[in-house]
């Protein structure tokens, strides 16, 4: 039973960090219909910059942490303006294929720069474990679980209750009919890529003592976090950190329970599954075209 | 200019429309015939993976650019194909025998993904195909009885009718020739005939085909078949040409890669998928060549500018350092691939038809014929 427990808490750590990844492919989602399959490597660009600022340039945590932010937010606007916003529009094809274009590029471009060592970032959380009963938790992932509750409510408030998530959400509807009502689309979009780099900045720093950060870590935790984010249904929020989880203790029970192998298939087959009872996902919301 | 009066049906639909297409193609196809005995070996070899690529970009043309679903999971097509072939070729099967087989069980495992893939479109379809050649590239490593896990399998030298055919030899090479010619008509027939149409019925609209009496499901599984067989008898070929496969070998980078041999060669057109084969095999001689001699050339060139010796020795080791720096290649990938999705969204074979309608309509051309419409986002999820 204590096993299960164990296997259970640390498959929801694990799916948090899945889940921390699938919000910022769901933000970008909702509010341009555009998928980013770059969205793990903007994760694993924002690990470098906290890195470069706390492990090199010696800044305090937190304050690297927001420099990260700050500077990636920016990196996500330059990225919008200058991969996605020419092709905005055009069959999602060619945009998933410009953003798996970026993430070559950010790949082996952050590979020349720092290296292709693993690196490590010291954080407040690296140590210590918090002990409930016999069950062991280490704060490093109760930080990540924290972290992905904080921001899952936050944006689900954004998207929900203000004036800008509702301009996003209308932008990814019919983008020519917000022009019309004036909202602008441009600024919004870019708003929205600053949004999700940061949030995956978020991901990546918190990720750092977990899976240490190399250059394709992005790759690795970016094909996990897919699949969850879709599983929960593209474009909803909540749904993202649920498939998330899900994927996760799927992951380490398969893992525990299953004979060698299946950890890393398990995921994907209940995917399928689903896809195939549900072609939205979990919490996907189907809609139809009146002819 | 040449005007193509059409008087029939029979006249629309011909393979060569004139009797220019059967002069261009005959040339190309004899300069591909003496090509082993005119090119060195490497380059040959480089060709006969341009064969393998280009067969495999056909297939895929077929299921994305026809048919409109996008595949990521065709590296797992190839896969079966080729450990089908490695399988049957212990226990002394003839070529012809399991190169049908590895197409024919291809085949039917596409279909068999086609049937869960009916319900799914775009963003979903995407990732179903990913987890699929996930979950085939787990087996490969796990079958072990089978497919001999992560220690790989050694495929044995062809041979057809008693003789031996190296897969360094020029026979191998008109092997591959010969499929992926003969794929290329077998599509280009198909494409003509009702399937063909009812494929491109669907991409353009899903909804105006079923309602002109598409059997949509049906014409979506038969795609989804035909795709993966044409990619399992490339898989054979891929399986002889590298003599031993390994799970490894079949994974997502390589689906990556099959999309940009269409992507790049255009999508809308067979020879889209030769023209991106060959742009996507020949970047490794070129990335070869940049780092062996571009170093010296640019520093001439800085030298011919009038710098010093010392500084134009310092650039050329320099750029010698840049270019054999080693995520280069994944970085020039990267840009190749943007640069195309944002500048020649019709690729080469766009650039090709662009550059061929330049002169026939010498004076007159319009950049503005192959401009983009401003299109604007609208909600794929109302459909």
């Amino acid at each position: 039973m204590l096993d299960f427990v164990q296997q259970l808490v640390s498959g929801i750590a694990l799916g948090c960090v899945y889940g921390l990844i699938a919000l910022g492919f769901v933000l970008v989602y909702k509010a341009t219909e555009v998928v980013n399959f770059a969205q793990g490597d903007l994760m694993m660009l924002g690990g470098f910059f906290a890195f470069t600022f706390i492990g090199m340039l010696g800044l305090n945590y937190w304050l690297g942490f927001a420099g990260a932010v700050i500077a990636m937010a920016a990196f996500g606007m330059l990225a919008e303006r200058v991969v996605v916003r020419p092709i905005l529009g055009y069959p999602q094809f060619s945009i998933i294929m410009a953003t798996i274009g970026l993430g070559y590029f950010l790949r082996s471009v952050v590979g020349m720069i720092w290296g292709t060592d693993d690196f490590k970032i010291e954080t407040p959380f690296s140590q210590g474990v918090l002990r409930i009963g016999s069950l062991v938790l280490a704060y490093d992932k109760l930080s990540v679980i924290a972290a992905t509750v904080i921001l899952c409510a936050l944006l689900y408030l954004f998207f929900n209750r203000t004036t800008l998530g509702t301009a996003m959400r209308a932008s990814s509807e019919n983008m020519l009919a917000a022009y019309y009502m004036g909202i602008p689309v441009k600024r919004v979009v870019s708003i929205v890529w600053a949004i999700s780099a940061a949030v995956a900045t978020a991901a990546g720093v918190l990720l750092a003592p977990i899976t240490f950060i190399h250059s394709n870590v992005g790759l690795v935790l970016g094909l996990k976090a897919f699949p969850a984010a879709v599983l929960g249904g593209f474009g909803s929020i909540p749904g993202a950190v649920v498939g998330g989880v899900l994927i996760g203790v799927i992951e380490s029970m398969a893992g525990f329970y299953l004979p060698q192998g299946w950890k890393d298939v398990a995921p994907y087959i209940v995917l399928l599954v689903v896809l195939l009872l549900k072609p939205e996902g979990l919490f996907g919301v189907h809609m139809r075209k009146k002819v | 200019m040449r005007f193509l009066f059409k008087t029939d049906y029979e006249d629309d639909i011909r393979l060569f429309p004139h009797s220019g297409y059967v002069v261009s193609y005959g040339i190309l196809l004899a300069l591909l015939v003496i090509a082993p005995f005119v090119l060195s070996s490497y380059l040959v070899s480089q060709l006969v993976f341009v064969c393998i690529y280009a067969t495999v970009g056909v297939g895929l043309l077929i299921l994305t650019g026809f048919t409109g679903q996008a595949s990521l999971g065709h590296a797992a097509f190839l896969a079966i194909g080729a450990y089908t072939a490695a399988y049957l070729q212990q226990y002394n099967v003839p070529f012809p025998v399991y190169f049908l087989a590895g197409g024919l069980l291809t085949g039917v495992v596409g279909a068999l993904v086609g049937f869960p893939a009916l319900r799914l479109t775009g963003i979903y379809l995407v990732i179903a195909t990913i987890s699929f050649a996930f979950i085939v590239e787990e087996v490969l490593a796990r079958w072990e009885s089978v497919t001999h896990g992560n220690e790989g399998m050694r495929v044995k030298t062809l041979s057809l009718l008693g003789q031996a055919v190296p897969q360094n030899g020029p026979t191998f090479y008109y092997l591959c020739l010969a499929v992926l010619i003969l794929t290329i008509v077998g599509t280009l027939n198909l494409l003509r005939s009702p399937t063909g149409r009812a494929f491109v019925a669907i991409r353009d609209s899903e909804t105006a085909a079923r309602s002109m009496g598409i059997n949509v499901s049906l014409y979506k599984v038969k795609s989804f078949a035909i795709s993966a067989a044409i990619t399992g008898f490339a898989g054979v070929l891929f399986a002889h040409k590298l003599s031993f496969i390994s799970p490894e070998m079949f994974t997502l980078q390589l689906s990556i890669e099959f999309i940009i041999v269409i992507l790049i060669g255009g999508t809308f057109s067979l020879h889209g998928a030769v023209l991106g084969a060959i742009f996507l095999v020949m970047i490794d001689p070129f990335l070869t060549y940049l780092k062996d001699d571009m170093p010296g050339i640019i520093a001439g060139v800085a030298a011919a500018f009038g710098a010093s010796k010392a500084a134009a020795s310092n650039i050329e080791s320099n750029v010698a350092a840049f270019a054999s720096a080693n995520g280069l290649k994944g970085a020039i990938y990267g840009v190749i691939i943007v640069l195309f999705v944002l500048f020649e969204p019709l690729g080469l074979y766009g650039r090709w038809l662009k550059i061929k309608l330049f002169f026939q309509l010498f004076p007159l051309y319009k950049r503005a014929t192959f401009k983009r419409q401003k299109i604007y986002v609208k909600s794929e999820r109302n459909r």
